[in-house]
């Protein structure tokens, strides 16, 4: 059983979890910008909830299917057909031999999720299937796909595949501010700069990836003349460097950083970054440490309630 | 030793607040104590000049717990940081080809091209961390005379194994990647593999020497590599 990759997308990659306990040796996390929607179009189809999928940004790939295979889509919307049937996202779909899925540009959201019942099998790097662009391995040959790539699948599947409730998926959907917690440096910053950055409304640039989010909008300045030492960068922290627009430093991030870290993403809303397209309006709000674990504790629950049954 | 939560699920161990060789004991002490210790909730490790950044799953550990882990480590005797570090000696090829910025920093120093490599491959460092990308190791302990400040525009494209100065720092660029350090020479070994069971050629605490050859043995080594 293969898939062909007719037309690649915009940026498709292979992720899975991420790849973890290599920062020592400067090895940034990678995985599935969008860890929640991965894990939903898994568990659709029965997978284990990380196993190795598609992650396919703003533009969708076209894939050929040489046998019978079960896919779901999750993510951001995006017109899907099969031939000429359009399917649906967020539902398990059977997708016959020798058909070609065609997926579209997404249309709320920067990147929607393609899993394949046993998941893609591109093998395993310090522990995960993740590509790592900037390294250049993981995933499929460590890069993006292209015309005429060839994937194979493995034998993720353990479970039954299983069918969401109506309208489960809206919560998440929500538009809210993004929360965030202090960050390392947060003392570095006045009370008053810490304010205007929780009220300013920011643009994602352009020159956004998976690596870091650049915010364009109200300029927060430091208070300290000193240089920060380099030190360690959590995934999700929002840096301030020297022009006093804030980035976002995301799943393909640097292990380590010069810039002084204003505000940290908590765990519960990492996943809407993963969302985030350029141009897209941002604003953030302060919460405490243990209210960001609740919410991330409440996120876990609510993952467990939204299947039939 | 000050603790300080950096996101929901990560604290940052402050040591200090400048580079010491002192300083980077307690951290590379306190990494490989965290190391030992083997935790599956502690998910990430890093090293910076003067800090431990650790991330952790907050679902199965509080920052109360691993606080009280950093503190119980800290307050026993840590074992130094020396006693793991092996000495790694780097061939470099300083030849102009390799090293388009050799004039720019001798200008800038007023060495000669072969005092600044003369210097730069008499002097011995010491890996402090591993960061910014796969392999690339901060090194501390290059002579003050042979800082040059990094390029007013990055380079797209720097290639794998080249050996770079940026202010008072020095480095070898493990895979080829934008850059914006002066390039003196290259280096033939292979510093970032990510197939091999050690994936990089140095650690963080290692000591680290340059040993210049000529082009031919830069064309050998590099040769033998394959």
């Amino acid at each position: 059983m293969t898939i062909r990759v007719i037309k690649p997308g915009l940026s498709t990659t292979v992720q899975d979890r991420g790849r973890f306990g290599y920062a020592h040796l400067g090895i940034s996390p990678a995985g599935a910008a969008d860890g929640l929607s991965l894990r939903i179009a898994n568990l659709l189809i029965g997978n284990d909830e990380y196993a190795p999928a598609l992650e396919m940004a703003l533009l969708g790939a076209t894939l050929e299917f040489d046998k019978p295979a079960v896919v779901a889509i999750s993510g951001a919307g995006c017109e899907c057909k099969v031939g000429s049937y359009r399917i649906v996202a967020n539902s398990a779909i059977r997708v016959e031999a020798g058909s070609v899925l065609q997926c579209g540009s997404t249309t709320d959201g920067a990147r929607c999720y393609l899993a394949i019942r046993g998941g893609v099998d591109v093998g395993s790097v310090m522990g995960s299937a993740s590509t790592d662009i900037r390294g250049r391995f993981g995933g499929y040959e460590g890069r993006r796909l292209q015309a005429g790539d060839v994937l194979h699948l493995g034998y993720a599947n353990q479970a039954q595949p299983r069918r969401l409730r109506t309208g489960a998926l809206e919560e998440i959907r929500e538009r809210r501010a993004i929360r965030v917690t202090s960050g390392a440096q947060r003392d570095w910053f006045s009370d008053e700069s810490y304010a205007k950055f929780l009220d300013a409304s920011y643009t994602v640039s352009e020159q956004s990836d998976r690596a870091g989010l650049r915010l364009k909008g109200e300029a927060i300045s430091t208070r300290e003349t000193k240089q920060l030492l380099t030190d360690g960068i959590p995934l999700g922290a929002v840096q301030v460097p020297q022009d006093g627009q804030p980035i976002i430093l995301f799943v393909d991030q640097q292990t380590t950083g010069g810039y002084p870290k204003i505000a940290s993403v908590i765990a519960a809303d990492m996943h809407r970054i993963g969302q985030l397209r350029p141009r897209d309006e941002v604003r953030f709000s302060g919460v405490s440490i243990p209210d960001a674990i609740d919410a991330l504790r409440e996120q876990e629950r609510w993952l467990t309630t939204v299947w039939q049954d | 030793m000050k603790i300080i939560p950096a996101s929901d699920s990560s604290i940052l161990v402050e040591f200090g607040d400048k580079i010491a060789p002192e300083i980077q004991d307690l951290v590379l002490s306190l990494f490989h104590a965290l190391r030992a210790v083997d935790d599956s909730r502690i998910c990430n490790l890093h090293p910076g000049y003067a800090s431990l950044l650790i991330d952790f799953d907050p679902l199965t550990l509080s920052h109360n717990e691993l606080t009280a882990l950093v503190e119980s480590l800290a307050s026993s005797k840590l074992t130094a940081a020396a006693d793991r570090s092996s000495v790694v000696t780097i061939p470099v090829c300083y030849d102009s080809e390799f090293g388009p910025d050799l004039a720019d920093v001798s200008a800038h120093t007023g060495l000669s091209a072969d005092e600044v490599v003369g210097l730069h491959s008499s002097a011995t460092y010491r890996v402090c961390f591993l960061g910014f990308t796969g392999g690339f190791a901060y090194l501390g302990g290059m002579p003050e005379a042979l800082q040059t400040p990094r390029l007013a525009t990055p380079r797209r494209a720097v290639s794998a194994g080249s050996v770079g100065i940026a202010g008072g720092q020095t480095g070898i660029y493990p895979t080829e990647t934008p850059g914006g350090w002066r390039l003196i020479g290259r280096t033939p070994v292979r510093m970032f593999d990510p197939q091999a069971q050690l994936p990089t050629r140095v650690q963080a605490g290692d000591i680290v020497k340059f040993a210049p050859i000529d082009r031919a043995e830069f064309d050998r080594l590099q040769q033998a590599r394959r």
